[in-house]
């Protein structure tokens, strides 16, 4: 299977200055000589507590966060060394979709606005297929024409996420990186979810990085997942397996901490 | 009902300025005593509205009718006053965000003593000491007694939230989504945490919460609330193993399972219209 991302030996270091004139220093490792690799068209899942680098991982690819070592290759080309008009071009390639729908979207811009941007940004069509665009993605997830002129004041936490995927997709990116994107929302607005992005993932042939602390939503979208622990990978596998067999003593602590199971264990 | 500590009767809540739209439509509820019940429900379906009227906090934009009886006593028909001194000493609540519970320019020593003051007259020293068993009992350092808010992660300062709501013994304690904002296994230590409480201190509970997860983990009865109403109501094994009601089973559907059995199903509302009738 061909294999869209490459990370070698991810490191970033966060220090933290604290005392009278910042003479004390301690340092996080949110990523510690972390390696993944994402194959093409498939959702790999990362799991793990608040704080154990799953952000700073997905931030770190797109470059949104400088890593202090390593290496990422996306489709063979080095992230770390272009700069300008070539990161801007692989950018488009990769899009993200946030945890907070309410914090995601500007509220003074209406929908119409919110999405014509990156097209704007990327120079995409003039102003007539630009429109025609927005139009088809909008509906695509589930909105219609006339909520472009909206604001997003005026929507639904699951309405809101909705306008936030439509926003990423607009690009037609290949890969997109899903930071929490249900972690916010009510159990029966987040099976939408899960289901709109399942879908369109198969339309779009879209490769998903779905960042989540809760493995009952992996076992639904993901293929395989990666387990990850104060900035280190403890361990990754296809999702059956891991959800089946866990080998390290952490992973069975998470799994054991899935709401729904302690009548179970009774 | 005899074992019964709390009767909602008729409750429904409705904005003063327009008493035709009910955002609880008549719902009547009994918590048994030292048990935990659960109300579930979607986002909008009233269950946090319930739990602030049986503490007479509701916005002054609302209003209420129908009854309360804690303890053979009508909370409704309570003075300011009175209601005051039940709150925070017999009936107490914990929130979903702890984060915005908490006043972020005081210490949590403060902030629990605080709370304990308001209903006790104790010497500082009893003061003290009561503030370090309560951060004992809740499994925070006796070090962070002077941390401020912003220094402690969102599992920590949800076990400040329970330290305070527990500080006066309450006979009630009303839980409004307290682990939504955490992470799963922290959410696994605060429901152990809260389910350990609730039998060393005899107290019962009420619970609101979205997911069945949760329910299943800490629930004797449940309540399903859906568009103001209660649709559904039972034990914790009868509600989950059998459900009645179209809309409970639509709810359950959309829980992932994590043995990956089954679909995930997002509600069909208008299948649910038609099936409700």
């Amino acid at each position: 299977m061909e294999i869209l991302l490459e990370a070698k030996n991810l490191s970033k270091e966060y220090v933290k200055t604290t005392g009278f004139f910042s003479r004390t220093s301690s340092s996080i490792k949110a990523l510690d000589n972390l390696s993944i690799n994402i194959k093409k068209g498939i959702t790999l899942a990362v799991v793990g507590e608040s704080g154990s680098g799953k952000s700073t991982l997905a931030k770190s690819l797109i470059r949104l966060v400088e890593i202090d070592k390593g290496s990422i290759t996306f489709k063979k080309r080095n992230m770390r060394t272009i700069s300008g008009g070539e990161l801007k071009a692989i950018r488009k390639n990769i899009q993200m979709i946030f945890q907070d729908p309410y914090a995601s979207l500007n509220p003074r811009m209406k929908i119409i606005n919110i999405m014509e941007e990156p097209l704007k940004i990327h120079d995409i069509g003039n102003s007539e297929t630009q429109y025609s665009k927005i139009l088809s993605m909008i509906k695509r997830v589930g909105l219609g024409e006339g909520d472009l002129l909206k604001y997003p004041h005026q929507f639904s936490g699951g309405q809101r996420q909705r306008i936030g995927i439509a926003r990423a997709l607009i690009l037609e990116p290949e890969l997109v990186i899903c930071d929490e994107p249900v972690s916010a929302l009510d159990v029966s607005v987040q099976a939408q979810i899960i289901q709109l992005l399942k879908s369109l993932q198969k339309e779009f042939g879209l490769t998903y990085l779905f960042i989540t602390h809760d493995l009952r939503i992996v076992r639904h979208i993901a293929d395989e997942v990666i387990v990850m622990k104060d900035g280190k990978l403890i361990e990754q596998g296809k999702t059956d397996i891991i959800f089946r067999s866990p080998k390290t003593k952490y992973t069975k602590e998470l799994l054991a901490s899935i709401p729904g199971n302690l009548l179970k264990r009774k | 009902m005899k074992n019964s500590i709390l009767e909602i009767n008729n409750l429904k809540v409705f904005p003063n300025n327009n008493s035709r739209l009910k955002l609880v439509k008549n719902i009547s509820l009994c918590l048994k005593k030292g048990k935990t019940t659960c109300i579930v429900g979607e986002s909008g379906s009233g269950k946090s509205l319930t739990a602030l009227s049986v503490m007479q906090l509701l916005s002054s934009q609302l209003s209420m009718s129908g009854s309360i009886i804690f303890e053979g006593l009508n909370l409704v028909n309570l003075t300011k006053e009175e209601v005051r001194k039940k709150r925070g000493k017999d009936i107490a609540m914990i929130f979903q965000e702890p984060m915005t519970s908490l006043n972020p320019v005081l210490t949590i020593g403060y902030q629990i003593k605080e709370a304990i003051s308001v209903h006790e007259n104790l010497l500082k020293a009893e003061l003290n000491k009561r503030v370090e068993e309560l951060l004992d009992i809740v499994g925070i350092p006796i070090d962070r007694i002077n941390s401020y808010p912003d220094e402690l992660s969102g599992g920590q300062r949800q076990r400040v939230m329970i330290a305070m709501a527990i500080s006066c013994s309450p006979k009630l304690l009303i839980a409004d989504e307290p682990t939504t904002a955490l992470d799963v296994t922290v959410q696994a230590q605060i429901l152990n945490l809260l389910s350990g409480l609730k039998l060393k201190f005899e107290m019962t509970m009420l619970f609101i919460t979205h997911d069945f997860g949760v329910v299943e983990d800490i629930a004797d009865d449940v309540a399903v609330m859906y568009q103001g109403e209660i649709v559904e109501q039972g034990t914790v094994l009868n509600v989950l193993k059998k459900p009645k009601h179209p809309y409970t089973k639509a709810l359950l559907d959309c829980v992932p399972d994590p043995h990956g059995k089954k679909d995930l199903n997002p509600i069909d509302y208008s299948a649910l219209k038609r099936a409700m009738g």
